[in-house]
């Protein structure tokens, strides 16, 4: 082996004290100029319907102090350690890849396990009032996230379209839900293919004038169709009820037996005392498993031609279509894959709500899925599932943070800063994980090793 | 072109006009079955221009491309399938299409011919298996039943994408890149992305293989192991070859046929040798001939 030229045995990269103490001074004059007009003034109404100026000086000073805490652990801590870092000769560990790799083998069926016993867990440790919310606001909140990331993703992650008015195929699943349940009386389980069924319909309508176009202006347009899809809903008054919404949608059955606390229901049946609470499990399961049917039918698609052919598209069109595939189809199938999922996801959300109105599919449901989609890691499942659970739940554990008022005060409110917390995370993943939380792409087939593929390489589609 | 020589690919009176550019003009040539040929001249010449037209990516403004399966008699038919505006003439010894006609995905799905591209166009996140797997999309698109199948498992989709893989290791062993299966296209060096894209091409099973430049950028060696893979594609396989080429040493080695073009239009057709000795040829590649140069320079008193 050829010697390695001598270096410098310490750390070459020495802190600038007085550099940092200024950089830290800098930061925090700005802070203050921003922060005063933002944080530091109020205006509020009083009594007599006059405005008046309140100064909250404590709050102002403590977010300018954290500026400047900031700005020192940058000088002191983060920028040393990534000089130490580059100094590193870059060895691959094979002890880290090691253990990534028996993470990944052993995550997923860990991953499955928890969430199969994530309702009696919550139960044991929240008892039977607790776990109403620990089982509908997180467990089934988050999973019909997934399951809308999971659908979007077949669209945006492998087959490289940008589709921003996916919320479009999620109302189409609700409303038709909604309304064959009220004018013929099905129950959910006859509904669910049939509303699949509707939104896949939609989605190859949709889908075959829009498809034509690309890039940015299949974004625009989707987005448009998404909004016109929800002031249809709102305008067309005889039908959807507009605004209102339509109520009394039945709930799901448990093989006919009803989630209430009549003689027939379901505690009745099986003599125990009723509680909401059974039936948050049992919604929970059967979102769990519509999850699980969508990753499976997902992963079987990726290993099929036409999964391929979608990332192939992704990848570079004109190559596609010079390899004999027809791009439209391909392109249109992705669509109404995409849409079925949504609307699956879509009368499984009107059936657990009982009540539906367009307030539920604005533009930012769509911006949300999209996010969990880019975040999670363009076209990977896993990474789908992780941030959903991280923005969905992150965004609901934030109402639980009633520590902060001990900090800022009673009135403070930290669900307030629940977008802004939630924007600084977004952006530092942006940041450190470009690609998203799964940055590398498992290939369909192999001949013989299994490798990933680094993010670099994989195009992220132009529509 | 011996007098057995049959017709493949007929291109008759092709132009193609960019606003007022015209690419390609009135150009006619043959290309036979079994055989090279080779399509050169100076850059911006609108060889890429034709390999566009025959694929299917633009749609020439004038002229008709005509392309037979099975049966030379099938030629007779031209003039009757051009009357009717029908796409292609299916008949029991053979098709014939009329590539202008039809859309870029037909011309290779239906009329098998594929090509490569100048600026290499690989899909460069999958690994060199999948590249070669979704060249083989649409027999194995009707082996998963249009996907319903597959997605149950049924209807023997797994034994055709064995077959499929098998074909495909066939190809990997044949540019070499046995030990690169499952690496990604895009981390391959450059050479060996271009014989993977030829690769890819040849898992379609084309009648008709379109290379538009596949030597450029490549060293001598990788040169010669690309002369040596495209001749074998030629005698061991019943593709023919449509070879646009920047190299005359190339084009002289392997080609049996050579049309020339420039400035859009033919101005030599013939074996290697001929077009070789051509003046105008010369010209064109080499500016005018170095005595001419210097009998104009003599004369303007330089
Ligand atoms: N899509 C296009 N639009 C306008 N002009 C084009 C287009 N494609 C090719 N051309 C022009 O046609 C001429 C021939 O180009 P090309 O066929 O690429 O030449 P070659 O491949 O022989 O180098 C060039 O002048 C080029 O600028
Ligand atoms: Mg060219």
């Amino acid at each position: 082996m050829r010697a390695l030229p001598s270096r410098p045995a310490g750390p070459t990269y020495r802190v600038e004290f007085d550099r940092a103490l200024k950089d830290a001074a800098i930061a925090g004059l700005i802070a203050l100029g921003l922060f005063l007009p933002l944080i530091g003034l109020r205006t509020t109404q009083d009594i007599r319907n006059e405005l008046t100026l309140e100064t909250r000086w404590p709050l102002l000073f403590t977010m300018v102090g954290l500026v400047i805490a900031g700005s020192l652990i940058n000088s002191f801590v983060i920028t040393p350690w990534r000089a130490y870092r580059q100094e590193k000769p870059r060895t691959p560990s094979t002890a880290a890849a090691q253990f990534r790799h028996e993470f990944l083998r052993y995550f997923i069926p860990l991953a499955i396990g928890f969430v199969a016993v994530y309702p009696m867990l919550s139960l044991w440790l929240a008892g039977m009032q607790g776990s109403v919310k620990w089982v509908d606001n997180f467990g089934i909140q988050i999973l019909i996230y997934v399951m809308l990331g999971l659908g979007l993703n077949i669209v945006v992650g492998l087959a490289g379209l940008l589709d921003l008015g996916y919320v479009a195929f999620y109302a189409v699943g609700a409303y038709s839900f909604a309304l064959l349940a009220e004018h013929f009386g099905l129950s959910f389980f006859t509904l669910l293919p049939l509303a699949g069924i509707l939104a896949t319909f939609w989605g190859v309508l949709l889908g075959f004038p829009v498809l034509r176009l690309r890039g940015d202006y299949l974004a625009i347009v989707t987005l448009a169709f998404g909004e016109i899809i929800r002031l249809v809903l709102i305008n067309w008054v005889p039908v959807t009820n507009g605004y209102a919404g339509i109520s009394g949608i039945p709930r799901p059955t448990f093989f006919g037996i009803p989630f209430n606390a009549s003689d027939e229901g379901f505690a009745a049946t099986f003599g125990i005392p009723f509680h909401p609470v059974h039936r948050a499990i049992f919604l929970y399961y059967i979102i769990l498993a519509l999850v699980l049917l969508t990753a499976l039918v997902t992963v079987r698609l990726r290993r099929l031609p036409i999964g391929r052919a979608w990332e192939a598209l992704r990848e570079d069109e004109i190559a596609c279509r010079s390899l004999g595939i027809n791009t439209t189809n391909t392109k249109l199938t992705a669509f109404a894959i995409g849409a079925m999922f949504g609307g699956f996801a879509g009368s499984f959300f009107a059936a657990r709500q009982g009540f539906i109105s367009p307030e539920s599919f604005t533009f930012h449901e769509s911006a949300t899925i999209v996010a969990i989609v880019v975040l999670g890691g363009m076209g990977s499942q896993i990474g789908v599932a992780i941030a959903a659970v991280a923005m969905i739940g992150g965004t609901e554990i934030l109402r639980e943070l009633d520590f902060l008022k001990a900090l800022f005060g009673n009135e403070f409110d930290p669900t307030q800063y629940r977008m802004l917390l939630f924007g600084l995370g977004m952006v530092m993943i942006m940041v450190w994980k470009p690609r998203g939380l799964i940055g590398t792409r498992q290939p369909s087939v192999v001949l013989a090793e299994r490798k990933a593929i680094s993010g670099t390489l994989v195009k992220e589609g132009r529509g | 072109m011996t007098a057995t020589a049959q017709a493949l690919l007929e291109v008759e009176h092709l132009t193609m006009r960019f606003g007022g550019l015209i690419a390609v003009g009135e150009l006619t040539f043959t290309a036979y079955r079994s055989e090279i040929t080779a399509l050169i001249g100076p850059n911006g010449a609108g060889k890429t221009t034709v390999f566009n037209c025959i694929t299917g990516f633009y749609k020439p403004t004038e002229g008709r491309i005509g392309l037979v399966h099975g049966s030379e008699s099938l030629w007779d038919e031209l003039d009757t399938l051009t009357a009717y505006g029908n796409r292609k003439l299916a008949r029991a010894d053979g098709t014939l299409f009329l590539l202008e006609r039809m859309p870029d995905y037909l011309v290779a799905q239906d009329a098998r011919v594929a090509r490569t591209f100048q600026n290499i166009r690989l899909f460069s996140g999958m690994t060199v298996l999948e590249n070669l797997l979704v060249a083989q999309h649409n027999p194995l698109m009707l082996a998963s039943g249009y996907t319903l199948l597959g997605v149950l498992g049924l209807g023997g989709y797994a034994r055709s994408e064995r077959a499929a893989i098998d074909k495909a290791r066939h190809w990997i062993e044949r540019i070499g890149l046995a030990d690169r299966a499952d690496d990604p296209a895009g981390a391959l060096p450059y050479g060996a992305q271009r014989r993977l894209e030829i690769a890819r091409a040849m898992c379609t099973d084309p009648v008709l293989l379109c290379l538009d430049e596949p030597a450029a950028g490549l060293n001598p060696r990788e040169s010669a192991e690309l002369n040596a893979l495209i001749l074998s594609i030629r005698d061991e396989s019943t593709t023919s070859v449509l070879l646009i080429e920047h190299d005359m040493s190339v084009v002289m080695e392997i080609s049996d046929h050579v049309v020339v073009l420039d400035y859009g239009v033919k101005i030599a057709d013939g074996p290697p040798e001929m077009v070789r000795n051509d003046q105008k040829v010369i010209a064109a590649y080499l500016g005018v001939a170095d005595e001419e140069v210097a009998a104009a320079e003599a004369e303007v008193g330089l």
